[in-house]
């Protein structure tokens, strides 16, 4: 009875593992994959999929790099810095206003502020590119800095209004018997305070902004201004492309936010877990 | 409330009783309003107005030589209704809502629950770690890849096939009208999947451990405790996750442009690449913005379920 019992839960653990292992292996073997692509040879690359690269070189991601990716690289991180930097600015002031000082009709604003996140951005793609175009912000880095910056304000406004919510207001009263401004208590209290949480949604900001792809697909035509994404798609596309390039550029595209993730893990979690209402 | 700490409680009862105006803080003030017109004004004028135009638009046919508006009335939403392919689109949009449910929501929390049933808390740590590196990496990234898994003779879908002696299964799966569709679809549980495990993982961590302890001490199995303990004490976790996972199926457009942009003959069309078509290939800007008010009703139903279950009770232990 008792030898039934435990050979029963070997079994069940070695089911577990067989599971968790087979599946890490899914996930992880087509990005190893993706790897070592960036270092073959076209015709390797068609022939045997599972073969290893004859020789490891970076000459694939040099070329790849000159023929295009560089420009796309500069482009995203100019983009994905500016306007995390500036979404941050503008929804750590709108999560103050909303929680730490009194504002006339703040439900009714803290509706309208948060309503957005449940907006999909394809609705208004044709009268945005209308309105763009009319203003000459179409195929501008500013236009797209535009479009990041407002598309993600709801949602960072969201996580940060809920974590300001809950320090203690006795905080802002301290400051203000101190004499300190409004302004001054937001910078040198609530903001610093705030770390955490800004953290998290400079990290969930950068990612989303990174990956981004409708905008930065219907807002640009041509070359110039291709963001990574846009810019790897239309290389797989063109013909005769030296495919071991692409994959080198999605190399490229992909380690920076699959380091950033390892490195700042706790913040991803407490955002995505913060994000679904936890 | 809680109770301030002690230092600042003693700065606050010793404020000086000369004080009569009351702080300026405690009084609603329109001024204070500066601190969100910035993210009001962006939202209003990059967000909510075209919103509101695209409502405008989806009544007006446009002349595509000369640009001339003229109101129709209805008859955007006439051709909605008997387009063929906006129907296949919203099918592959509930296709695309259906399988990430499976696989996504309840497919995730079960593995959470075998993860966490993992003893090393450092093996735990990997697992989740390693199951959500997809979705890091972009759709882009992720749709790219897979278009050359799933190319046919070579890719390394079929050449798995191949060697296993499956070769009849080898085929063109983006090339295919059957397959394209449920080609991408998998793409994307492969991508996503890491991402609600990972949520899960941190909604059954809250469960307290006794529960468990004290189901194991009554003899009752794992399978038991998942049914009995875990599922329901994450529902709240379950339906948000459900929610989420659907609003996300109707608003796909990044991995299909990728893979497919629709094809072959329109079989992969989803919503929103079959809006972009009318927008941007076909220049029918009323018709698109019909199909982006379908979008949107869909969303907002799906928004005000979401308010609704995240407001429901929870379930207390």
């Amino acid at each position: 009875m008792v030898t039934l019992f435990s050979v029963g839960r070997a079994l069940r653990g070695a089911l577990v593992w067989i599971i968790l292992a087979a599946l890490a292996v899914v996930v992880l073997y087509p990005l190893v994959w993706m790897f070592l692509n960036g270092f073959k040879t076209n015709a390797e690359l068609f022939g045997n999929p599972f073969a290893l690269p004859t020789h490891f070189g970076w000459e694939n991601f040099a070329a790849a790099w000159q023929q295009g990716v560089g420009s796309f690289v500069l482009t995203s991180v100019s983009l994905t810095v500016l306007a995390t930097l500036i979404t941050e600015a503008i929804s750590a002031w709108a999560a103050y206003g909303l929680t730490r000082i009194q504002i006339p009709m703040n439900r009714a604003f803290t509706v309208l502020i948060l309503a957005g996140l449940m907006l999909a951005p394809t609705v208004a793609l044709v009268p945005l590119v209308k309105m763009f175009q009319s203003l000459g912000l179409y195929n501008t880095f500013l236009g797209l800095l535009i479009l990041y910056t407002a598309f993600r304000i709801p949602f960072t406004v969201f996580l940060i209004r809920a974590y300001m919510l809950d320090l203690p207001r006795e905080v802002d009263e301290a400051a203000s018997i101190d004499g300190a401004s409004k302004t001054a208590t937001f910078w040198r209290i609530i903001l610093p305070m705030s770390k955490p949480i800004i953290i998290t949604t400079i990290v969930l900001n950068v990612l989303t902004n990174w990956n981004e792809y409708l905008f930065a697909m219907v807002f640009t035509s041509g070359t110039g201004l291709q963001t990574l994404p846009v810019g790897l798609a239309d290389l797989m596309s063109k013909n005769g492309t030296q495919y071991p390039l692409v994959f080198a550029g999605m190399v490229m595209a992909a380690l920076p936010m699959v380091i950033l993730f390892f490195v700042c893990q706790r913040y991803f979690i407490r955002g995505l877990a913060g994000g679904v209402g936890k | 409330m809680t109770s301030a700490p002690a230092s600042v409680r003693h700065v606050a009862e010793s404020a000086p009783p000369v004080r009569t105006r009351p702080d300026a803080r405690s009084v609603p003030h329109w001024r204070n309003v500066v601190w969100l017109i910035p993210a009001l004004a962006v939202l209003a004028v990059f967000v909510y107005w075209p919103l509101l135009q695209n409502l405008v638009f989806s009544f007006l046919k446009w002349n595509i030589y000369s640009g001339a508006q003229t109101f129709v009335g209805g008859q955007n939403y006439m051709e909605l209704a008997t387009d063929p392919i906006f129907r296949k689109a919203l099918l592959n949009n509930v296709w695309y809502a259906a399988i990430s449910i499976v696989f996504q929501v309840f497919g995730a929390l079960l593995l959470a629950a075998i993860i966490e049933s993992v003893k090393s808390e450092r093996l735990r740590k990997a697992f989740r770690s390693i199951y959500f590196i997809p979705s890091a990496i972009s759709l882009t990234v992720a749709g790219l890849l897979f278009y050359f898994i799933y190319q046919p003779q070579t890719g390394m879908l079929d050449t798995f096939l191949t060697n296993l002696g499956l070769g009849q299964y080898a085929q063109a799966w983006l090339g295919h009208e059957n397959t394209a569709i449920f080609a991408i679809v998998a793409m994307s549980q492969w991508q996503g999947f890491g991402y609600s495990v990972l949520l899960f993982s941190v909604a059954l961590q809250r469960i307290p451990l006794e529960l468990y302890e004290a189901a194991a001490i009554d003899g009752i199995g794992p399978i038991r405790r998942f049914l009995s303990i875990s599922m329901p004490l994450v529902r709240e976790m379950t339906s948000l996750m459900m929610i989420v996972t659907i609003s996300g199926a109707f608003q796909v457009f990044n991995e299909v442009m990728v893979m497919t942009s629709g094809g072959p003959n329109n079989s992969s069309q989803v919503l929103g690449t079959w809006l972009y078509h009318a927008g941007f290939i076909t220049n029918d800007f009323g018709y698109a913005a019909a199909i982006g008010v379908a979008i949107f009703v869909i969303t907002l139903i799906l928004a005000a379920l979401q308010l609704w279950v995240s407001h429901r009770k929870r379930v207390e232990w």
